[in-house]
């Protein structure tokens, strides 16, 4: 038997010649390089985006992940690297997202009708190389049919930026890439947080909704399957969980940024009880 | 001072055969004339020797067996000379355009890149066969006896100083080009050769042939002295092709295209240059059934264009022929002909080559003209209004932007700009969802779209705004920032049940003008 092992290993090792320097050899992982998403508790729950990997961004309608996406967004382009936005449902919107600091010239936007164009595009992008971070928006497709995509797509997406510097994000409802992705995160939005100009302390929002302002909403964030070491230089690893940390789940906050007036054009002017963009 | 004359022997069908290589080992026959007055105008090698001649009739040659017969072509013609003529700048920027198929080269000042004139001849020799072009080369210190010798002598000739009417001597005076009528008498003397010219004493030439006979004898001698006429390089690059059949597929067409490519590209190539846009030119057929235009499944009156324009845009200048016809038929593809091909004409911006050196700590960018095809790829897949960068429009209307060319800086300055903190994302409905809002003192309390309905359970608004009144379309809206949490039907699919958000954030807004409520996004 052991010959016959050693016979079978020497034809196999002789018919992956040139294919294969040592397909018996264990190759330890390289090390993942990872990124800022921009977000500080993110950063410190997950050690940041993998260069050359695979993460899924899951969760319901409002529950954030946008604002995970346009934080990654305007980390990459902050650091001039063109990115891609390959927008499943068109739902996109460039005004809020220069207002978080995306820089909209390193944005390629790419507006698909349907999940088919979006797979493909994507692709497409993968095959292209040379982008900084590569997002597949499928947040307002229905999970019944992302759950259809057959997993060999996954697997093709992840084999593509192997060994490429290029961050892929994927935006959906319920994780899918199973074990494609180096990195899963569940979002789930908290309470939304309102603030007000006048000085009663009421919490009715109905007593005057003109001086109530949408104020942000808190994100708590849910690590289902991590492959990155954590920056051992966070602390993360000596016990030390900095505020909102706590195992392998983070809250973060986001704030509503409204324009400013004073950047107003003046062919048109708010009328309303508070001027607003 | 040494002077180098490049021939192309048999221009016109070399003119021809260029875009075809195989073409040149062909039985192969161009005619010109009118029909059916169609005369043998050249012909290759081979046809020449399975015995067709010059002058022969259209009828006449094709009696024989196997022969092909083309059509003279001037647009190629010019494409040829314009290739020529690009050759001799590639080397030297004084060039003269003595005739169709010869062009001579002032080889002064060349010495210390190319150290001997044999290594002119020869690279020379190396660049016109990059340009399809079959050439001879002569280098001589005397003008005329270049151009001569080019034009007698195959493959390439150095003539020495002092040596001109030695080489000349043996060529035949056909080659200095006299008028039919010396020619006759030069014969009738006896005179075949250029040597038995340069041997008759000049004075009593003169007496008998004039000042054209003074003239041949200083030829043939090698000692005519004249000045070049220069010209100055053309900006031009431009390939045509007439077709003998229409072409109506993509394949076909690709072919075609490709040759013609290859040929722009290695003119560019030989002037140092790359092209930053692809002018596209069809002509199309026009009969009349095939030329029926449809609009909105009815036939139309007007009639259909015979001309198919397209300017292919490059981000960056490049010259890679293969590249270059990828996006050819990417455009092709979402945009084609209305009718079938009967002529062909690329013209080809020139431009600087691109020669940046990427630095080692510039950011991550993808290579620009793989860009740009991955870009025509997606636009052939969502639509070219679905790709681009967004910039965002200088008015207060609510969601308008426009979609700009993707053009990637890696300017440094963008480099290291602080982030802000993190901000609420928002996820734009287009075009926006109708919706019923409910009101309860005031303010929205319950809203129902896409059969969910909803509590109010926090507002903030109404936020107005309005403009462009003074145009055709103005707006008038009132925003509300609601947070609701929905209640679900009571019959309702699971699936659904599943996908629907428990509770959102959303703006919605009064549209004043239509009296109508509509839901703009989500925040996310």
């Amino acid at each position: 038997m052991p010959q016959n092992l050693a016979a079978l290993r020497a034809k196999v090792e002789f018919d992956l010649r040139g294919r294969a320097s040592a397909p018996f050899d264990y190759h330890e992982r390289e090390f993942i390089e990872t990124v800022s998403v921009g977000i500080p508790e993110i950063d410190l729950l997950t050690g940041g985006l993998p260069r050359g990997g695979f993460t899924e961004i899951c969760g319901p309608p409002c529950s954030g992940r946008t604002s995970f996406l346009i934080s990654a967004l305007a980390s990459r382009t902050a650091h001039a690297e063109a990115c891609v936005l390959v927008d499943g449902s068109d739902n996109f919107d460039p005004h809020s997202a220069q207002a978080a600091g995306v820089e909209l010239k390193q944005l390629l936007w790419v507006r698909c009708r349907n999940i088919d164009q979006a797979l493909r595009a994507t692709d497409l992008l993968l095959q292209g190389r040379g982008f900084g971070l590569i997002a597949l928006d499928l947040s307002d497709i229905s999970p019944k049919t992302v759950r259809h995509v057959p997993l060999n797509a996954w697997f093709r997406f992840r084999r593509s930026v192997e060994d490429t510097q290029t961050i892929f994000v994927v935006l959906d409802q319920e994780p899918n890439a199973k074990t494609c992705a180096s990195l899963v995160l569940r979002l789930g939005s908290e309470a939304a947080r309102w603030s007000t100009t006048i000085e009663t302390q009421t919490v009715d929002p109905f007593a005057h909704p003109s001086a109530w302002l949408l104020d942000g909403v808190d994100v708590r964030a849910e690590v289902l399957r991590s492959r990155i070491q954590k920056a051992d230089a966070a602390g993360f690893h000596r016990g030390f969980a900095p505020a909102g940390i706590d195992g392998d789940t983070g809250i973060f906050g986001t704030k509503t940024i409204w324009s400013d007036p004073g950047k107003l054009p003046l062919e048109s002017k708010p009328k309303g009880p508070k001027k607003r963009g | 001072m040494a002077f180098a004359s490049i021939y192309v022997p048999n221009f016109l069908l070399q003119s021809v055969v260029r875009d075809d290589a195989e073409l040149r080992e062909r039985v192969i026959a161009l005619i010109d004339g009118t029909p059916p007055l169609e005369k043998v105008v050249a012909m290759s090698e081979a046809a020449a020797r399975v015995g067709i001649q010059l002058g022969m009739t259209k009828s006449q040659a094709t009696q024989f067996s196997g022969i092909e017969i083309r059509n003279r072509s001037r647009a190629q013609e010019k494409a040829a000379h314009a290739a020529l003529l690009d050759l001799g700048w590639s080397i030297s920027p004084r060039v003269e355009n003595t005739a169709r198929d010869t062009i001579v080269l002032d080889l002064a000042g060349l010495s210390s890149l190319f150290h001997a004139d044999e290594n002119v001849a020869h690279e020379l020799v190396r660049r016109a066969t990059a340009l399809s072009l079959l050439v001879n080369v002569a280098i001589s210190f005397n003008l005329e006896t270049a151009i001569h010798a080019a034009r007698g002598f195959a493959g390439v000739t150095i003539i020495p100083p002092g040596k001109e009417a030695q080489r000349l001597g043996c060529l035949p005076v056909g080659v200095l080009s006299p008028s039919l009528e010396v020619l006759e008498t030069l014969e009738r003397w006896g005179v075949r050769t250029c040597a038995a010219l340069a041997a008759l004493p000049p004075l009593q030439l003169s007496e008998r042939l004039g000042q054209e006979g003074v003239r041949l004898h200083e030829l043939a001698r090698g000692a005519s002295v004249r000045s070049l006429v220069l010209i100055e390089p053309s900006s031009g690059f431009e390939e045509e092709m007439a077709l003998d059949y229409a072409v109506a597929e993509l394949e076909p067409l690709a072919f075609l295209l490709g040759r013609l490519l290859d040929q722009l590209c290695a003119r560019l190539t030989a002037r140092s240059l790359a092209t930053g846009a692809i002018r596209l030119r069809f002509d199309l057929e026009r009969s009349p059934e095939k030329n029926l235009r449809y609009l909105d499944g009815k036939p139309s009156d007007e009639p259909a264009p015979s001309v198919y324009e397209k300017v292919l845009n490059l981000p960056v200048p490049m010259r890679d022929s293969k590249m270059l016809l990828r996006l050819l038929r990417l455009q092709l593809q979402a945009n084609p002909p209305t009718a079938s091909i009967i002529k062909i004409c690329l013209a080809a911006d020139p431009a600087r080559q691109r020669t940046a050196q990427d630095g080692l700590f510039l950011p991550i960018s993808p290579d620009p003209e793989k860009l740009e095809l991955t870009i025509a790829r997606l636009a052939n897949l969502v639509g070219d209004s679905h790709i681009g960068s967004p910039e965002l429009v200088d008015t207060h209307r609510p969601g308008e932007f426009r979609m700009e060319r993707f053009v990637p800086s890696r300017d440094e300055s963008l480099k290291n700009r602080k982030s802000s903190k993190p901000a609420m994302g928002f996820r734009a409905f287009r075009p926006s969802l109708p919706l019923k809002v409910e009101f309860r003192e005031g303010h929205p309390a319950r809203i129902s779209f896409r059969g969910m309905r909803g509590e109010v359970v926090a507002t903030s608004g109404p936020w107005r705004t309005s403009g462009d009144w003074w145009q055709e379309n103005p707006w008038q809206h009132d925003e509300w920032d609601l947070e609701i949490h929905f209640r679900f039907p009571p019959v309702i699919h699971l699936e659904r049940a599943s996908t629907c958000p428990q509770r959102g954030l959303y703006r919605i807004y009064y549209d004043a003008l239509r009296g109508n409520w509509f839901m703009r996004g989500i925040y996310d």
